[in-house]
This record gives C-alpha cells, sequence and structure tokens, in this order.
C-alpha cells in the first residue's frame, strides 16, 4: 500500500473491488461503473482462462502419459484425483454417462484452483498489472458472480437435458405436473397440478441460484476479509492474515467440493424417476 | 455484484474445458486406472495359482516321499529274506560238504583199514612162509604154492 497517504480505506477497498472491463457497445476499457449486459469483466475471464489451461494442460500431460505400470508422482496425484470423483460419481450418480466424470473433474479441480487464487496476497498481482498501466483488476474469479452463474446454469441446462433425454418432454413435463403432491383422483390430480407445478419450479430454479451465490459468497466474503485485513496495521496483518488464510483453505476445498457433489446430485435426481 | 456478458463467455470457457477433459483427460487415465487394476488382478491370480502349485508339488512330493519309504522297507525287507535264505542255503551245503567230506574221509581210512590189513596179513603170510621155509629149511616153490598162499590169504581175510 505504497498509495496508501493518496488512498483512504473506502477507496483502497472499493479499488479491490473493481473489475477490469471492456464495454462492448464502445469497447472503452476500465470504464468505472460501466453497467448493462454487455461489459465483459476482463480480468476474470483471462484469469478463469488461464488457470482453466493450466489445469487442462497438466492433466492432460498426465493422460498422455498415463499406462498402467509403475505412475510418477505427478500421474499418482491426478489418478487419485480421478478415482476420488470417479468413486463419488459411481456413488451418486447411478447411470451410465460418459459426461459426469469429467464434467465432476473439470468442476472440482477448475473451482478448487480459482478458489486458490484467493490465497495469493491480495495486492500482489493487482500491484504487478498496475506497474505495466492496468488500472483494476480482480483476481479471484470465483468471487465473481459471471463465474459462479456460468457454472450453475451450465449444470441447470445439463439437468434438464438429462431430464428431457431419460424422460422424454412428455415424461418430464408430467413429472412438473404430478409430483411431489400425488393423487389417484382424476379431479384432485388437475387442481393439484399448479401447485406442483410451483413447487417443481421454485425447486427447479433454486438450485441454480444457491448453487452459484453459495460459492461467490464464500469466495467474495473471503476476498473482502483478507482486503480488510490488508488495512490492518502490519503488526497484526500475519497474524490475520495467517490466521484466515488458514481457515480458508479449508473453505475454499469445501466449496470447491460442494459445487462438484450437488452438481452431480442433481444431474443423479434428473435421471432418476421420482 | 453485476452480471454482464461475461457469464455467457464463462459458460463458454466452461463448455470447453469439460470438453477437453471429457475427450483428451478422463477416457486416458480411466483405461490406465482399469488396465492397472487388470494387471494387478491377474498378478494375484497368478500368485494365488503358484501357491496352489506350489501346495500340490508339496503334497506330491510327500506322496512320493512315502512311496519310497514303503518301497525301500520293502527291499530291505526283502534283501533280509533273501540274505536269511542264503545263509540258510549255505549252512545247508556246508554241512553236505562237511558230511561229503566226513564220509569221504571214513571211506579213506576203511580203505587205507584195508589195505593195511591186507599189508599186514602180506607180511604175516610172508613171515608164515619164512617160517615154514626155515622150518622145512627147504625152498618152497614160490610159483607153485603161490595158489595155496592165495587161499591161505583169502581165508585170513574172512
Amino acid at each position: 500500500m505504497s498509495d496508501a497517504a493518496k488512498l483512504t480505506s473506502t477507496q483502497y477497498i472499493e479499488h479491490h473491488l473493481q473489475h477490469l472491463t471492456l464495454n462492448l457497445h464502445n469497447f472503452a476499457f476500465a470504464t468505472k461503473n460501466a453497467t448493462g449486459f454487455w461489459v465483459l469483466n476482463v480480468d476474470t475471464l483471462v484469469v478463469s482462462s488461464l488457470i482453466g489451461i493450466i489445469f487442462i494442460a497438466g492433466f492432460y500431460v498426465a493422460a498422455r502419459k498415463a499406462t498402467a505400470s509403475v505412475p510418477g508422482p505427478w500421474q499418482n496425484f491426478v489418478e487419485m484425483l480421478v478415482e476420488f470423483i470417479d468413486n463419488q460419481v459411481k456413488d451418486t450418480f447411478h447411470g451410465r454417462s460418459q459426461l459426469i466424470g469429467p464434467l465432476a473433474l473439470t468442476i472440482f479441480v477448475w473451482v478448487f484452483l480459482m478458489n486458490f487464487m484467493d490465497l495469493v496476497p491480495v495486492d500482489l498481482f493487482p500491484r504487478l498489472v498496475e506497474l505495466s498501466g492496468i488500472p483494476y483488476a480482480r483476481f479471484v474469479p470465483t468471487a465473481d458472480p459471471n463465474v459462479t452463474f456460468a457454472l450453475s446454469l451450465s449444470v441447470f441446462i445439463l439437468v434438464m437435458f438429462f431430464s428431457i433425454k431419460v424422460k422424454g418432454l412428455g415424461g418430464f413435463g408430467k413429472e412438473l405436473l404430478t409430483t411431489p403432491f400425488r393423487t389417484k383422483n382424476i379431479l384432485v390430480k388437475l387442481i393439484l397440478m399448479p401447485f406442483n407445478f410451483l413447487f417443481n419450479l421454485v425447486e427447479h430454479l433454486a438450485r441454480p441460484i444457491s448453487l452459484s451465490l453459495r460459492l461467490f459468497g464464500n469466495l467474495f466474503a473471503g476476498e473482502l476479509i483478507f482486503i480488510l485485513i490488508a488495512i490492518l496495521p502490519w503488526m497484526v496483518q500475519w497474524i490475520c492474515g495467517g490466521a484466515w488464510a488458514l481457515f480458508h483453505i479449508l473453505i475454499i476445498t469445501l466449496q470447491a467440493f460442494i459445487f462438484m457433489m450437488l452438481t452431480i446430485v442433481y444431474l443423479a435426481l434428473a435421471v432418476e424417476e421420482h | 455484484m453485476n452480471l454482464n456478458a461475461t457469464l455467457l463467455g464463462q459458460m463458454i470457457t466452461f463448455t470447453v474445458f469439460v470438453w477437453v477433459t471429457m475427450k483428451y483427460v478422463w477416457p486416458f487415465i480411466v483405461k490406465a486406472l482399469q488396465e492397472r487394476q487388470q494387471k494387478i488382478a491377474d498378478g494375484l491370480a497368478a500368485a494365488e495359482r503358484a501357491e496352489r502349485d506350489l501346495e500340490l508339488a508339496q503334497h506330491r512330493i510327500a506322496q512320493q516321499l512315502r512311496d519310497a519309504k514303503v518301497q525301500a522297507a520293502q527291499i530291505i525287507e526283502q534283501a533280509k529274506k533273501r540274505s536269511g535264505l542264503l545263509v540258510e542255503e549255505a549252512k545247508h551245503r556246508a554241512q553236505e560238504e562237511g558230511d561229503r567230506l566226513v564220509a569221504m574221509a571214513h571211506a579213506e581210512i576203511q580203505q587205507e583199514q584195508q589195505r593195511s590189513r591186507l599189508e599186514l596179513r602180506k607180511e604175516t603170510v610172508n613171515l608164515a612162509i619164512a617160517g615154514a621155509e626155515k622150518i622145512l629149511e627147504q625152498n618152497i616153490d614160490d610159483k607153485a604154492h603161490a595158489n595155496m598162499f592165495d587161499k591161505l590169504i583169502a581165508e585170513l581175510e574172512e
């Protein structure tokens, strides 16, 4: 915080919470308070893509070299992860799908790595890019709701796709209208239909929202606390920062795991009959 | 918190990553895992089979050892029997030989006796003749009286 003299605490925090934006209307970079839908958070896109590419590259190397003979340390680690996730998928998801395993692996590792950016000192990367002339940048992609919503909406679309694929359009529609309140009486059935539909609507819509907001909330709060710790006097910073970072290791892993697990569960529910 | 076009960008990125993972990462690792599992299972099965083979072999060895012992015992038994037989036979033969030798000796002794008796008799006859010659002072014609002496010897022999 070399600019501390020039910045108040509020300004410092605001600065840290400002995305590097690209307005798609006039292609202006870093305009403050760029609102509207057609704005890109360039920092989020770049950082998350870089992290994803690192993940894919690392795993691709392991996958290319994967043999049934004695594995090296990296292959061992990757295999351990894959096996762990494969077991989770097999325990929960009883259908056969080529997609669920890779999907769960991608979510878990990618989200974990994006969360992990939270443990990098809050001023390190922003300061570095500031030196190269970029005024704002946020480096925790999962603290951006766009990322978490992108993930949860993709999962939502997959759930819809699987529901319709397995049960058929009619079967899925019937499920929406006749559960959770069931009856044999035709008349009562008709009366219950709107209520059932409302229930299911809320249930299906609440899932992606809760899924994304849970991750976003945890990571945003975590980031904010790191920022707040950063404006404390330096004598106490390392104690608070250290303690919070240790605790945060648990949170980022847990949140990545929860996101993955719930994705599997939702997809499992989509293919199972009620 | 404002949602914007980043959402769409992220969804595309996410889709691409999932696709790449599904296409180029997951299958290879899972395949390697399954292959290793198969390999380990095969190895364990082979080990078990080898153990069973070993047990069988040991069983067979024990059986063969037992058979060999029985056979050896039989052979020893036979040998003992045979040696006993041989000793018996040898004894028998020795006995026969001894008896034969004794009989031969007896016969020889008898012959010797006979001969010495004969000799003695001849001597006696000669002495008697000599005595008679002296008595008669006259030579007896050997040839003329041989017959009479032979008769006399035969008489003495009886």
